[in-house]
């Protein structure tokens, strides 16, 4: 105790060295302090505690697919999948249920956590009392909740392995495409969460997400719309990502993908940005 | 600028929400080493005033500087050498007791082990080793503020600021942190505290200021705003509802001062036994009667015509 | 004994039970007059868009045959996906407004300290929640008829299968939320029971499909009762012996889980 104490009185503080990098140079220095991870440790910390609600989250795109693999498979015949092949109607489906379970994985934790911690916990209150500021805070729960939607899809792509759905060397990148749609989610996911004001908002969320997951060709193709919606569908975030996923599923990459991806960096990017900036807001008053 | 020791320095310092002004243009120091309070009542301005010393809210007008730096643009810098208590409590429910000071370390930059070896320290500092392990909310409220005041020393700030930090807690808990409190000043900690007890602003502040209503009001040390402000003793009358009627007449010229308050009347004079043997004399019988020294309330009642707690 | 009599005459009064039930219900109303739009996302809105999505979108990809009893998939699926939705509701209304009336927002607890007894809450909440099923059913049932998803007027006798296929899901389910001290199990409930019921239990595609150890778990569902019940209404076919074994099941699930959930109650209540 003493020697910190002699440290009090001489002035320094006992932190670590000041963070360096090329985000602190450009980013606005009352806002950002370059010590996100900080809170990506602390999600860490929260979620070995109650694992097992995290690992029960994948379950639900599970269930999904196994209905699907044993009841609607055998209902549906083949479809025409990426490519022009015909594929069975689970290995239709399947990428399409992993793109979702990327997704759930990241709007929860972009979401409904962040709206209680904003509006009951005040956590956010401690952590900007210390060097870090809101930049800081919406990148690491961004962070967070990109890295649960990843760990989501792994779980979600390893079952599918063991259902014999994967047929192309491609579908390595399905992990790393993963971890894009769930930035793209998770980004946006707090941008909107930083604008609500009770819990009746949420439906709002449900409203968005549930028909996304219906109608964003997941248990269909695009050609059962008339052309006109079809163009409309195609600007649902989710249809991005499970055109993306069945492409690497069954081997059919094009160019088109890169255009996919773009996508979710644009959504990704904006959402950093709203969030930031509410956050200042909401928390800096 | 703030040169001369002085770790605080605000010019017309203010802060408006909107239409409200919560702090209508305030002159402050604080210097290193001092206990130095802001004694109010609710609503006085004194957490906006906080916020903003804390670098977590934008003044409005004025000047501020925090050790030295500004805190529209150093921030983060000042906020490392700061130590913050919140008047609500805001500790990481989803966390154990160990656990809150480790992440909250861990915002500063410490290194795992800094952060290991620093809250075993301040667990045993806030008496809460034996709770480490435990949850947060089933604690008691005189231990979820032990934990926030050891929290707030984990990066062993030069400048801790305390909001309301013994509001809710019972008598004994009460002296606990202030024992803990002076402590810390003793040990070099520069102390900034808010409150609307007097008996705290008397106990642990070197200097202190009495805000109301976005202004300040008086400064000085405790025992200088008593003598400036009210006599040495204060006789307190009490009646039942309606008789205190026309007694403010019959004792006025025997103090300095007469107040009349809801429940009881207040008659400031140096010698407080002597008054009462006066009133008595006069016819004057009270419920109740008590002599006492006057206390940093009445300085706030003088200045404000109020009392500090409503 | 004798009653202390009354000074003077008071304003409170012991009501009856029906009308202690209907009380009971006038709180809910009075709240969900200001709340109806969030209930009404996930009531009326979800299974339509499910009948969109996985009615019409999914049907297109089936060709009607003997699974389907012969009838396009749409018209198949409407039925079932009025249990499915009571049923959906009912597991809503009765796990978080439960517990919130005990816990959180303890509006069970100021009414108990009125004349009201547990067994008249119970009744006052398993009415309010059968009242908002049929309320939410109905619209349902209107905005499939439009869209041609309906087989007949029959369809009506499915919605009154459906309502007390969801009763049968919604009194037991009040019986455990009363026992709870957290809503942490409810995330189970949702995740390892209902969905799981909702996707395997015979609503989008005939259990005959499933594997064969799997079977037997769905026929203890009360969905897959209701289910078949309200497709039998609808298209006729079913077994009188097999209506009366389903009715029967459902009936029973429903009497012991408000039973339970009276004594849940008034144990909670009196502590």
């Amino acid at each position: 105790m003493t020697e910190t104490m002699a440290g009090i009185a001489a002035g320094r503080p006992a932190g670590g060295p000041q963070p360096r990098g090329l985000l602190l140079r450009v980013l606005p220095t009352g806002m950002y302090a370059g010590r996100a991870r900080m809170l990506v440790e602390r999600s860490l910390l929260v979620n070995r505690r109650t694992w097992l609600a995290v690992v029960s989250g994948f379950c639900e795109p599970l269930f999904y697919l196994v209905a699907m693999g044993v009841g609607f498979g055998r209902l549906a015949g083949d479809l025409v999948g990426p490519g022009g092949q015909p594929i069975s109607y689970v290995a239709f489906v399947a990428p399409a249920l992993l793109a979702a379970s990327a997704m759930n994985g990241a709007v929860y934790d972009a979401t409904f956590n962040i709206f209680f911690k904003i509006k009951y916990n005040r956590i956010y209150e401690a952590v900007l009392s210390t060097p870090l500021g809101p930049i800081d805070v919406a990148i690491g729960e961004i962070a967070w909740a990109l890295l649960r939607g990843g760990l989501y899809a792994v779980g979600f792509f390893a079952v599918m392995l063991g259902m014999g759905l994967v047929t192309s060397p491609w579908a390595l990148l399905v992990v790393p495409a993963a971890l894009f749609i769930a930035f793209g989610f998770a980004a946006i996911g707090m941008a909107c969460t930083t604008f609500m004001r009770s819990w009746q908002d949420f439906d709002l969320v449900q409203l968005a997400l549930m028909p996304m997951f219906l109608f964003s060709t997941t248990f269909f193709p695009l050609t059962v719309y008339p052309p006109a919606i079809q163009f409309g569908v195609q600007c649902f975030p989710l249809y991005h990502g499970i055109e993306v996923m069945r492409a690497l599923s069954t081997g059919q990459v094009d160019g088109s993908i890169l255009g996919h991806l773009a996508y979710f960096l644009v959504m990704a990017a904006v959402g950093l940005v709203v969030s930031a900036n509410r956050l200042g807001q909401l928390l800096l008053r | 600028m703030g040169g001369n020791g002085q770790l605080v320095h605000a010019r017309d310092l203010a802060k408006r929400f909107g239409e409200f002004e919560a702090v209508r243009g305030i002159d402050v120091e604080v210097r290193r080493g001092e206990a130095f309070g802001f004694l109010g009542p609710n609503g006085a301005g004194k957490s906006s005033t906080m916020r903003m010393i804390g670098c977590v809210s934008p003044r409005s007008g004025g000047e501020l500087s925090v050790l030295g730096l500004d805190p529209d643009r150093d921030g983060p810098r000042i906020r490392a050498r700061l130590g913050v208590v919140p008047q609500l409590d805001n500790l990481d429910v989803e966390l154990t007791v160990r656990q809150n000071l480790h992440v909250y370390g861990r915002y500063f930059g410490m290194s795992r082990a800094q952060v290991r070896e620093k809250a075993a320290e301040l667990l045993d500092f806030a008496q809460l080793t034996d709770r480490a392990e435990d949850e947060v909310e089933p604690l008691s409220g005189g231990m979820k503020r032990r934990l926030t005041i050891a929290r707030s020393l984990i990066n062993d700030p030069e400048l801790l600021l305390l909001d309301e930090p013994t509001t809710g807690l019972d008598p004994q808990a009460r002296h606990l942190l202030w024992d803990r409190l002076f402590r810390l000043k003793q040990s070099g900690v520069t102390l900034i505290l808010t409150t609307h007890y007097m008996e705290e602003a008397e106990q642990l502040c070197d200097r202190l200021v009495v805000m109301d209503n976005g202004r300040i009001a008086a400064e000085g040390s405790p025992a200088e705003l008593i003598a400036r402000y009210s006599t040495r003793e204060v006789l307190e009358l009490r009646f039942p509802p309606g008789e205190e009627e026309g007694v403010e007449a019959t004792v006025a010229d025997l103090g300095e001062r007469v107040e009349v308050l809801p429940d009881r009347v207040l008659l400031y004079t140096t010698d407080g036994e002597a008054a009462l043997e006066a009133a008595h004399q006069r016819g004057v019988r009270p419920m109740s009667s008590l002599v006492r020294r006057s206390t940093l309330e009445d300085v706030f009642l003088r200045l404000t015509g109020r009392t500090l707690v409503d | 004994m004798t009653e202390v009599a009354e000074r003077t005459r008071g304003l409170g009064r012991v009501p009856g039970p029906v009308a202690a039930a209907f009380l009971v219900m006038e709180g809910y109303w009075t709240w969900y007059r200001r709340n109806w739009r969030s209930s009404a996302v996930s009531s009326v809105v979800q299974p339509v868009l499910f009948l969109l999505a996985l009615g019409f979108g999914f049907g297109s990809q089936v060709q009607p045959g003997p699974a389907t009893g012969g009838l396009s998939y749409v018209l198949y699926l409407t039925p079932a996906l009025l249990v499915a939705t009571a049923v959906q509701i009912a597991a809503f209304e009765c796990t978080y407004p439960v517990l919130g009336s005990f816990k959180w927002q303890a509006q069970y607890v100021a009414i108990a300290a009125t004349p009201i007894t547990a067994r008249q809450i119970v009744a006052g909440q398993l009415t309010w929640v059968a009242v908002r099923m049929t309320s939410s059913l109905l619209v349902f049932v209107a905005v499939a008829a439009v869209l041609g998803a309906v087989t007949g007027p029959a369809i009506l006798i499915s919605l009154v299968v459906a309502v007390l296929g969801g009763m049968a899901i919604g009194a037991p389910v009040t019986a455990y939320s009363a026992t709870l001290e957290t809503e942490g199990p409810f995330a189970g409930l949702f995740r390892f029971v209902i969905l799981p019921m909702s996707l395997l239990a015979g609503t989008f595609f005939p259990v005959d499909l499933l594997p064969v150890w799997i079977r037997p778990l769905a026929w203890l569902t009360p969905l897959w009762h209701g289910t078949e019940l309200a497709r039998g209404a609808a298209f006729g076919g079913l077994n009188p012996w097999a209506a009366l074994g389903h009715l029967g099941y459902l009936a029973a699930l429903f009497a012991l889980g408000a039973a339970l959930a009276v004594r849940f109650f008034r144990r909670r209540l009196a502590k």
